[in-house]
């Protein structure tokens, strides 16, 4: 009676082992992954493909999303530094800071991991309940290098141009409504933009940019690859895939930011 | 042939199979039956490496499939065809381009003689003409057979069919049962059917073998089955009023 408690105690200072074991997962999966290719013709072909459906199709929401919070992102900055001390180019300068550094790698990139996260998952989930995989697997071909190997080459070729054409969206669409609502000019716009700039922070939000576009399309794969059941669970990779991969993104970007910034 | 040598599965601890022994022969139609939830399909999947099983093996023309190592299993699997409950054909792909997809990947043909073996395939099936169209495109009875031409596609030694006329009409079935028989008898294949449609082991059951609770219970063939006594095959067999009235008929 007495040993039992004390197992029930320390089960208690014990971490989820369900983590570990999917930890333990997501790593064999990704050395799977990385296996080399049956032919290679057939995975650039699949890689073109998932640039296409990963990132030219994204363009949209990333270009609408981009202008939307650039100019909201001046406008805010102008109305919380309304003062006379302050110079009018800090409003340049604060809108170039934002939309580098933080807005433009990592809420476009939580964005994206809704949006094309969630597609993964469902795809994948999909053909596992549908016994696509397990006909790939029969056929002889490495599933999951077949599968998710395209995804995550091509959203970390891909996404980085995303995110330079989403800085570069953001930062024009400060300055138009800047210029049209007048708290800024354009001239102090554009000189608070060039203002104390360092080429290294564009590296720093191109490197987390990477980080974030292999985590979403391993982390979305993983969800979707292992789904058991039937269409509820595909549902539930698909939000699965959303909740961590955001997750982990916050905290890649806390690991990153400490590591390339200080 | 194949051979199951004590297959033992387990999953968190419940054994679904228990020391399961087998021979399936070459140039014939193998049948696994038995009542849903009875371990056929796990059987199955054992068999072709998509479950680990904890004891036990499955031999391939005397290779001992479950000692392989990944890259052996890789190999020794594009000797073996399978066609999935549902077909399994690829939603983003055409007919051509998923009785293409095992060529395309492991074969050595040109794109002509690609298209050539498509063709022949699809002939095969009876279902010319429909190279373009998409799995959704398709009724229930074409997708099994296009799983059936992609399944061929490859020269299988080995078929595996499971459940094959699942959701499908009575001429339909008659149609694909057929086709699964023809293609083992012409190709000299060995041919392994998990089903529980009485008609379809009646009309092609070379080898059957009864599964309940985890555990072989009979092995025979379709004659031998209608007079079997026993006692768990013949609740199996004569479950519908239309079976017991064949069954009245034949005492």
């Amino acid at each position: 009676m007495r040993s039992r408690e004390n197992t029930g105690s320390i089960a208690v200072f014990l971490p989820d082992m369900s983590l570990f074991r999917h930890f333990g997962k997501y790593f064999i999966m990704l050395k799977q992954v990385f296996s080399r290719p049956e032919r290679l013709s057939i995975y650039r072909r699949q890689i073109l493909f998932e640039i296409d459906k990963i990132g030219v199709q994204s363009l949209g929401i990333v270009a609408l999303l981009s202008i939307f919070m650039g100019a909201i992102i001046t406008l805010q900055t102008a109305y919380n530094i309304d003062s006379a001390w302050i110079p009018a180019y800090t409003i340049g300068f604060t809108a170039r800071q934002t939309i580098v550094l933080e807005f433009s790698p990592t809420i476009i990139c939580l964005i994206l991991a809704g949006k094309v996260g969630s597609n993964i998952a469902s795809e994948l989930g999909t053909m596992r309940v549908t016994e696509q995989i397990d006909a790939l697997e029969i056929m002889g071909v490495n599933s999951t290098g077949y599968l998710i190997l395209p995804k995550i080459v091509a959203a970390v070729l891909i996404f980085p141009f995303l995110i330079i054409i989403s800085m570069f969206l953001g930062i024009f669409a400060g300055a138009i409504i800047g210029e049209w609502s007048g708290v800024v000019s354009m001239a102090d716009y554009e000189y608070g933009i060039q203002y104390d700039f360092r080429q290294f922070q564009i590296i720093y939000s191109l490197i987390k940019t990477v980080a974030f576009a292999f985590v979403i399309t391993s982390v979305s794969s993983y969800h979707g690859y292992y789904t058991r059941g039937g269409a509820l669970e595909v549902g539930q990779s698909s939000t699965q895939a959303v909740v961590y991969s955001s997750i982990l993104i916050i905290v890649v970007n806390l690991v990153l930011t400490q590591i390339l910034l200080t | 042939m194949i051979e199951a040598r004590g297959i033992t599965k387990r999953f968190d601890g419940r054994e679904v199979l228990s020391d399961v022994s087998a021979v399936f022969e070459e140039g014939k139609v193998n049948f696994i039956i038995g009542r849903s939830g009875s371990g056929k399909s796990v059987l199955t999947k054992c068999l072709v490496g998509l479950l680990d099983v904890e004891e036990g093996s499955a031999l391939y023309h005397g290779r001992n499939f479950t000692a392989m190592s990944r890259n052996e299993r890789k190999s020794l699997r594009k000797e073996i065809g399978m066609l999935f409950q549902g077909g399994a054909l690829f939603d983003s792909l055409t007919v051509e381009q998923n009785i293409m997809f095992p060529l395309t990947m492991f074969g050595e043909m040109s794109k002509k003689e690609m298209h050539e073996r498509v063709n022949f395939c699809l002939e095969r099936v009876q279902l010319t003409e429909s190279n373009g169209l998409f799995p959704a495109e398709l009724s229930g009875g074409m997708k099994k057979r296009v799983g059936i031409a992609r399944a061929i596609a490859m020269n299988p030694r080995y078929l595996f069919v499971d459940e094959p006329n699942s959701g499908l009409d009575p001429q339909t079935s008659i149609v694909i049962d057929n086709l699964i028989r023809e293609i083992t008898y012409d190709y000299n294949i060995t041919t392994l059917v998990v089903s529980h449609d009485m008609n379809s082991v009646m009309e092609t059951g070379d080898s059957i073998i009864f599964i309940y609770e985890g555990r072989v219970h009979w092995r025979g063939d379709r004659r031998s089955i209608l007079r079997s006594e026993n006692k768990e095959l013949d609740a199996f067999v004569y479950a519908s009023e239309f079976m017991r009235i064949i069954k009245e008929k034949l005492t």
